[in-house]
């Protein structure tokens, strides 16, 4: 028998399965007062999964004043959809509107590589779609557990597979990311989602159902068992309700993507975009009909009511509580006027996408769901949406944190002879995180779309968005986890200084950021202390830089045990280009006689870096200091270079210093350069020290001097470090040694084939 | 001069396609796999993508396709078609071109910057480049790996229609290192790696692949 309201009414004490759905006593006390009955099957079903950490942020909400409290004005006006929309949209002039978001797909991409991963490239597609704005390009930050770890040759091959099986077959070309290893990601990878899309600024859709009599159309793939939250819970026999008996066969918590239906809905949807018949759009992803509907109401206007029965169903005898927790891929769903339906229907159908009219927008205020006649649900849907619970988790700086950042590494054994730099150099190059990450990104397809200016190795991946005027967009995605837990708040900040940079050195201007902040358990208060500081560190940050956060995810419960992994707060930062004919390559030898210059200050600091992990297994002390202000500057002097056409190539420092930086300009234009080094200070500190707010740039010899007059009249330390050797295949560092590229090439790309074949 | 470019539902190349086009000269007309019309075209691509998803066999769903029909009949009577990669897939399929395309030996997905030798420049999709020329074009796919029975590449070798071969690293192990073959008249030539992908130094390693799209402009205006 079907749980109806009135049936939940005749029976307020039937006992219910709220706590194996995830809720706690006292929320579901609260479900019981909003509605003045017991809920039904079906709306406990809602309540539960929208409710979630992960639908309702309510551990991690009420940290959020932090990102208004740091918003100014002159930020806010470049922003023409904020946090609260499916992703953040940002002017990026010419009449263009960019839409950018990261997602985590953490806990799925480890039960399932594969099919976790590609369904996290599917549902942050659909959330930039549901912005209106065609999808342009996808990248993705990983992090696994050590290298040579068995579970990690389970979960990377899968990981990378799923992210190009879904990606490439999408049609979205993959334009950069991050591969990390650490330990702490062991039993918890990493698996984070960005997607890019553009639109004209007046295409703008917000996911809202306004509009009494509008009709509410589900579209894209059926509905089937796959991805149900609790479908131990909604599958078992205690469950009433479940007429399906215990023959029934269950299907995987993960979900299963296909990317060739996606591929066709986005086309699809952007014809009904192009058409002007979309009132409003929502995609269907976590929590399935459960979120589409409760989204679209609680935004709208009025209420709506749903018919679940016309939904089309891929497994027989589902329940409504099933049909709307469901997290089927590649669906939609959208609000339309009554006479556009038939045109609506019409492109639907010349792109062979099942498309169903399943409710309307009412002029009430109720969300109510009716399963053949009878009500199943009958809510106000902001108490589902917007009014979940919301927690104000206790906060302790953990006790280890003293000791953590007492053992510095100074102690540590330092490399000093010209063999033992020289060795160290290369040893660094073929170190898992440094080596050449081509092993991932060759099964990514970077050319689909015709639109990619630079990919990896690029320190940013840069898209095209106007083929008349070269106006493109710049992104990168960085977070060293070591720093965050050293010192949440300093290490957020170097994240958000890196990607800042990295944009910075394509000649791009930074314009605004999201993020996907990973973290342990929210019930720890250690954990707590590292999210309220990273919030904190960014959202200021953020303020100093003067560009807004536009949007972000929250992954709570990255933990084994007890145990959580580093805080892991992925900064991605967006900047525009108004012709990408002007960006600035990453590699040398492009032009003849080029000076290379580093931009910055060099301190000995190795707490968290590279060399102390790679060398030591070594971490401890405090991360490199932060000067937001030298980040400006210096994205100001890359600018104005470009600009000018006084650069020729430039590429940031960051993990490993100085020493991989030479490496990778080197590989990258294939040839050689030679280096001076500093004589008033340590080789080993030029080479590897890791402080932030520095850029190695190639100048053309005709604009060095050009150029450092500008860096000495605006303040910006620079230092003439040595010169392109177009004859050379040679990295030579004086008083350290001769490099042969063949050398260096052997060990920085043969580490990831060799670990993963 | 018009050429046309084929969508088939999960074709991805295709706007990429039609820039090539227009960059050489011609005009550009979109063709609907669902329409038996070819639009009065003088020759056709087969664009890359993931027709049908690869359902059952990369191109063996769009071989059927209401266009495909046209372009079948059309090619047999001398009308100039490129498939590109997914595109080559489905000309084998369709039994324009001998042979089939294979899973990568790797088994991976590959998305390379490939060196490829010009060996037949007497097709009408190769008529701008010298005999042997080696060019720089993108290889993207995860069936890439040619093959045909002995007696079939023996007469493709023989007969001059290896067209393109992949000089230097072999990316898929295809046989004999072929790139992309042709019919016996040249007017019909399929290939993996991406021409469309390569027109601009901007967004592709080169503009090598430009040559394809101006060669097909020489041989219709010859014809």
């Amino acid at each position: 028998m079907i749980d109806s309201v009135d049936n939940a009414k005749a029976t307020p004490e039937q006992e219910q399965p709220f706590r194996e759905l995830g809720l706690k006593e006292d929320e579901y006390a609260r479900i019981r007062e909003i509605l003045g009955r017991r809920p039904t099957d079906a709306e406990l079903a809602m309540y539960s999964v929208m409710w979630s950490e992960h639908c309702s942020y309510k551990s991690s909400k009420v940290h959020w004043k932090h990102w208004s409290a740091n918003t100014t004005p002159e930020m806010k006006a470049k922003m023409l959809a904020g946090i609260g929309e499916n992703a953040g949209v940002v002017d990026i002039g010419d009449g263009w509107a960019v839409t950018f978001k990261l997602e985590s797909h953490n806990h799925p991409s480890y039960v399932e590589p594969y099919q976790g991963a590609a369904t996290g490239v599917g549902g942050i597609v659909r959330d930039i779609m549901a912005m209106g704005a065609r999808p342009l390009a996808v990248m993705d930050p990983l992090r696994f557990g050590a290298p040579d770890h068995p579970d990690t040759k389970r979960v990377l091959p899968g990981v990378v597979a799923g992210v190009g099986g879904y990606g490439n077959c999408l049609g979205l070309p993959n334009i950069g990311g991050e591969v990390v290893f650490d330990a702490s990601y062991q039993g918890n990878p990493l698996v984070n989602a960005l997607c890019v899309g553009a639109m004209r600024t007046e295409d703008l859709h917000l996911a809202h159902a306004s509009g009494t009599g509008n009709k509410v159309i589900l579209f894209g793939a059926r509905t089937g068992l796959d991805g149900i939250g609790g479908v131990s819970v909604l599958a078992s026999e205690t469950f009433s309700g479940d007429e399906g008996g215990t023959g029934r066969k269950k299907l995987p918590a993960v979900q299963v993507g296909d990317p060739f239906t996606e591929k066709v809905l986005i086309e699809c949807c952007l014809e009904l975009f192009a058409e002007g018949i979309v009132v409003g759009i929502q995609d269907l992803g976590g929590a399935g009909l459960s979120c589409a509907t409760s989204e679209l109401a609680s935004a709208g206007d009025g209420g709506m009511l749903v018919q679940l029965d016309r939904v089309p169903l891929r497994a027989t005898g589902m329940t409504p509580a099933e049909v709307l927790s469901s997290e089927s891929q590649e669906r939609m769903c959208a609000v339309v006027k009554p006479s556009d339906v038939d045109a609506f229907m019409r492109v639907c159908a010349k792109w062979d996408v099942i498309a169903t009219e399943i409710g309307e927008v009412t002029d009430g205020d109720r969300l109510v769901i009716t399963w053949h006649g009878e009500t199943v649900v009958d809510v106000p849907p902001r108490t589902v949406a917007h009014e979940g619970p919301m927690y104000e988790r206790p906060i302790e700086r953990p006790d280890y944190q003293d000791a953590l950042q007492g053992n510095g590494p100074e102690q540590l054994a330092r490399p000093s002879t010209p063999d033992e730099l020289r060795a160290e150099v290369v040893r660094m190059a073929a170190s898992p995180n440094l080596a050449s990450r081509r092993w991932v990104t060759e099964q990514y397809d970077r050319y689909v779309r015709g639109g990619t200016v630079l990919a990896q190795p690029s320190d940013s991946g840069m898209i095209r968005v106007d083929e008349e005027t070269g106006r493109g967009v710049a992104l990168a995605t960085d977070c060293n986890g070591r720093f965050v837990k050293l010192d949440p708040y300093t290490g957020t900040q170097l994240a958000l200084a890196e990607a800042y940079r990295n944009v910075a050195v394509t000649g791009a201007t930074p314009l605004a950021v999201t993020n996907c902040l990973n973290f342990g358990s929210p019930e720890d208060p250690a954990v707590m202390w590292q999210f309220e500081q990273a919030v904190r560190g960014l959202a200021e940050g953020c303020k100093e830089l003067g560009i807004p956060v536009t949007g972000g995810n929250v992954s709570f419960y990255n933990q084994t045990g007890t145990t959580a992994i580093h805080p892991t707060p992925v900064v991605g930062v967006l900047g525009v280009i108004d012709d990408v004919r002007r960006r600035i390559p990453t590699g040398i030898g492009a032009e003849a006689g080029e000076s290379l210059l580093l931009l910055g200050d060099t301190r000995d600091e190795f707490g968290g870096s590279e060399w102390a992990h790679v060398v030591h297994g070594h971490l401890g002390g405090l991360p490199p200091k932060v000067d937001l202000a030298r980040e400006r500057l210096l994205g100001e002097v890359l600018l104005a270079g470009s600009r000018d056409g006084m650069i020729s190539a430039a590429h940031d420092l960051s993990d490993g210093g100085l020493a991989q930086t030479l490496v990778e300009t080197c590989l990258i234009g294939e040839v050689g350069a030679r280096v001076f080094l500093d004589q008033d200070q340590d080789p080993f500190v030029q080479l590897f020290s890791e402080s932030a707010g520095r850029v190695l740039v190639a100048v053309p010899r005709s604009e060095e001097l050009r150029f450092t007059e500008m860096c000495t009249a605006r303040g910006l330390p620079w230092r003439r470090t040595g010169v392109v050797d177009p004859e050379s295949q040679s990295l030579e560092i004086q008083g350290v040694g001769d490099l042969p590229l063949a050398e260096l090439r052997e060990a920085w790309e043969g580490t990831l084939p060799a670990l993963f074949g | 001069m018009r050429i046309g470019a084929v969508t088939f539902p999960g074709t991805l190349d295709d706007s990429d396609t039609i820039r090539a086009i227009k960059a050489s000269g011609a005009e550009a007309v979109a063709l609907w796999h669902g329409d038996a019309d070819l639009k009065g075209v003088d020759a056709v691509i087969l664009p890359g993508g993931f027709s049908y998803g690869d359902y059952l066999r990369a191109g063996a769903i769009a071989r059927f396709a209401p266009v495909m029909g046209e372009i079948i009949a059309a090619a047999r009577g001398g009308l100039p078609v490129l498939g590109i990669c997914n595109g080559f897939q489905v000309l084998c399929e369709a039994g324009l071109l001998p042979g089939a395309l294979l899973r990568n030996a790797g088994l991976h997905f590959v998305c390379r910057d490939q060196w490829l030798k010009v060996e037949n420049a007497g097709t009408a999709w190769t008529s701008r480049y010298d005999a042997g020329a080696e060019i720089i074009i993108p290889v993207k796919n995860m069936d890439g790996r040619y093959a045909a029975p002995r007696s079939v590449v023996d007469e493709l070798e023989g007969e001059g229609r290896v067209v393109f071969r992949y000089a230097g690293l072999n990316p898929n192990g295809s046989t004999d290192d072929i790139a992309g073959i042709s019919d016996p008249t040249g007017r019909i030539v399929g290939l993996m790696p991406h021409p469309e992908h390569a027109i601009d130094a901007l967004t592709g390693p080169s503009d090598d692949g430009l040559g394809m799209f101006l060669s097909v402009l020489d041989s219709v205006v010859a014809a």
